[in-house]
């Protein structure tokens, strides 16, 4: 029998602490729609997206009260619409985007993620054409978010896609230059992308998954941060300690309702992410943990140890809650998303470098960060180039979503609205990457030995 | 949780929560409401939660036909009409979080 201290406890969580399954994502394989004629293809994605999805919202928000949890979102993720779009002959993906976006609208889910392609080791038509549609794509559309992978540990990077993913970048900041480049919010450019990811903007349906599934993403930083807390002058080890078990909780959530989403809506349940991902809320911030460890502030020396401790700890007790622990699982790092880091940038604590840092031990990567509108292509590129560097060496996922704010300067303050957030303009070194960015070509995969 | 286990798990079983400041009527109100719909209580608890009451009811849901749903309106109006927070859950959530 449970004790009412267990019951109080779980009561708690929700009620305070802000535990939530951020997200049931369905994902779906669109390998059967592809057509030589793209207005039928487009045709055949829509019906099988309303055939599969049309009750996902019905399902979740009926799970959320029969266990008093909250979800806060449904969404989608496809197959890659480069793998899809490629035997149509149109010069453009946008209506593939266009498709998706009705689809979303019409299921009433928030996002879709697929409009993607993998392009690690080269570009095929297909990938080329979804490339130059990217920034088109993403600014006409509401609910389609993007995703390219530049690099893998095997394969290396590829610079060629590096270089034209900072041109992307520019163009869908200037199409959305009315609401702060808001576009860039939706695409993702990964290294080592993993294929079950459930979280936007970087969610698609990899070619090696089934024909539907059901991912969970479950979120609680505001229960991790309680239980650093709980233990004030605790050591280290003990910290460790108090995260696992709480992680092995929230991941016990992810789980059951994945279970039962999955049976509600009779699809295979896929994979629980548990990864802390902040909100504007106080209290449900990453930053917060780093600071309740110690730190006066996110950002100051100290912070890669403690973020490499958070998770480590979480993917330790995520692994023993479940045994199909996949997508990113870790925490992530999202500026504009984090009342904690907003406070870092604001207060100097917290820049590009640490960062960059603090991206080698987390789950994923430089997200949510507004630079200036009149940052070169080039150097949006290089960043890019050192993101993809750490993930290919240290074989982990790495993702850059970054926003080149139109017409703003270092220290403006942004606004990109809901869970979004706000945060100042981060400043860039002002020195030049153009020409190494320039040379293009491909960084050759690593050796995998002698790692020193 | 895989095959038996999984099926074991899922029962009739809820558990209705109530926060709030002691008054007098409380276990009364709650009570009532789920003899009303023919719910069996198993078990009550309670105990203080800073200044609190929290008072804890696994209740069966097995010979009652009303869906948790509808039973989670009636106890939240039940909770506002004696100023308290009541709400009602799966039991699985509690057990999912806390046994192995």
């Amino acid at each position: 029998m449970l004790t009412i201290q267990e019951i109080l406890e779980t009561i708690k969580m929700v009620q305070e602490e802000k535990l939530d399954i951020r997200t049931i994502t369905m994902g779906i394989s669109l390998r059967d729609c592809s057509h030589p004629d793209p207005y039928a293809a487009c045709q055949l994605i829509y019906d099988k997206i309303l055939r599969l999805a049309s009750n996902l919202v019905e399902v979740g928000e009926k799970i959320s009260r029969e266990y008093g949890l909250p979800i806060v979102n449904k969404r989608i993720s496809v197959t890659p619409v480069s793998m899809i779009a490629e035997p149509s002959r149109v010069d453009s993906y946008l209506p593939f985007a266009q498709a998706l976006d009705r689809a979303a609208k019409d299921v009433g889910v928030n996002y879709i993620g697929g409009f993607s392609a993998l392009v690690h080791k080269g570009c095929t038509a297909g990938d080329d054409i979804l490339l130059d549609s990217l920034a088109p794509a993403l600014a006409e559309t509401e609910r389609v978010c993007g995703s390219v992978n530049v690099a893998t540990t095997r394969a290396g990077i590829n610079m060629d896609a590096v270089y034209k993913m900072g041109h992307v970048i520019k163009d869908l900041a200037r199409l959305t230059a009315r609401e702060n480049g808001l576009g860039c919010a939706k695409l993702v450019v990964f290294a080592n992308v993993p294929e079950d990811n459930p979280f936007m903007a970087g969610a698609f349906h990899g070619p090696g998954e089934p024909e539907c599934v059901i991912h969970v993403g479950v979120s609680g930083p505001g229960v991790v941060k309680r239980a650093v807390e709980k233990v004030p002058g605790a050591d280290l080890g003990t910290i460790s300690e108090e995260i696992k078990k709480t992680a092995f909780k929230i991941t016990r959530m992810g789980e059951l309702v994945g279970r039962s989403a999955a049976e509600k809506l009779g699809v295979p349940f896929g994979i629980v992410d548990l990864s802390l991902a902040p909100t504007p809320a106080v209290g449900d911030s990453v930053a917060e943990i780093l600071e309740a460890m110690g730190l006066e502030r996110c950002g100051t020396h100290g912070s890669t140890a403690a973020l490499a401790l958070l998770n480590d700890a979480v993917k330790k007790g995520g692994a023993m809650a479940s045994s199909s622990i996949g997508g990113l699982s870790g925490a992530f790092i999202p500026v504009s998303e984090d009342a904690g880091m907003i406070r870092a940038v604001a207060d100097g604590s917290l820049g590009m470098d640490k960062l960059e840092a603090m991206t080698c031990v987390c789950s994923v990567g430089l997200d949510m960060i507004a630079v200036p509108g009149e940052t070169p292509a080039e150097t949006l590129s290089a960043i890019i180039a050192d993101e993809a560097a750490i993930g290919v060496i240290n074989q982990k996922t790495t993702g850059v979503r970054i926003i080149p704010v139109p017409g703003k300067k270092v220290g403006e303050m942004v606004e990109f609205g809901g869970l979004l957030g706000r945060t100042p303009v981060l400043p860039l070194n002002r020195y030049s990457s153009a020409g190494f960015i320039a040379r293009r070509g491909r960084i050759p995969a690593p050796i995998q030995s002698l790692t020193n | 949780m895989q095959g038996q286990t999984w099926k074991e798990a899922k029962g009739n079983r809820i558990i209705i929560s109530v926060i709030g400041p002691d008054r007098v009527g409380i276990i009364a109100g709650v009570a009532n409401v789920l003899a009303s719909n023919e719910i069996n209580i198993l078990d009550i608890s309670q105990t203080t939660l800073q200044e609190y009451l929290a008072m804890v009811l696994i209740a069966d849901l097995k010979k009652s036909r009303i869906d948790l749903d509808t039973l989670k309106d009636q106890l939240h109006q039940k909770g506002q009409e004696l100023g308290v927070r009541i709400d009602a859950q799966h039991e699985d959530v509690f057990q999912f979080m806390h046994r192995i």
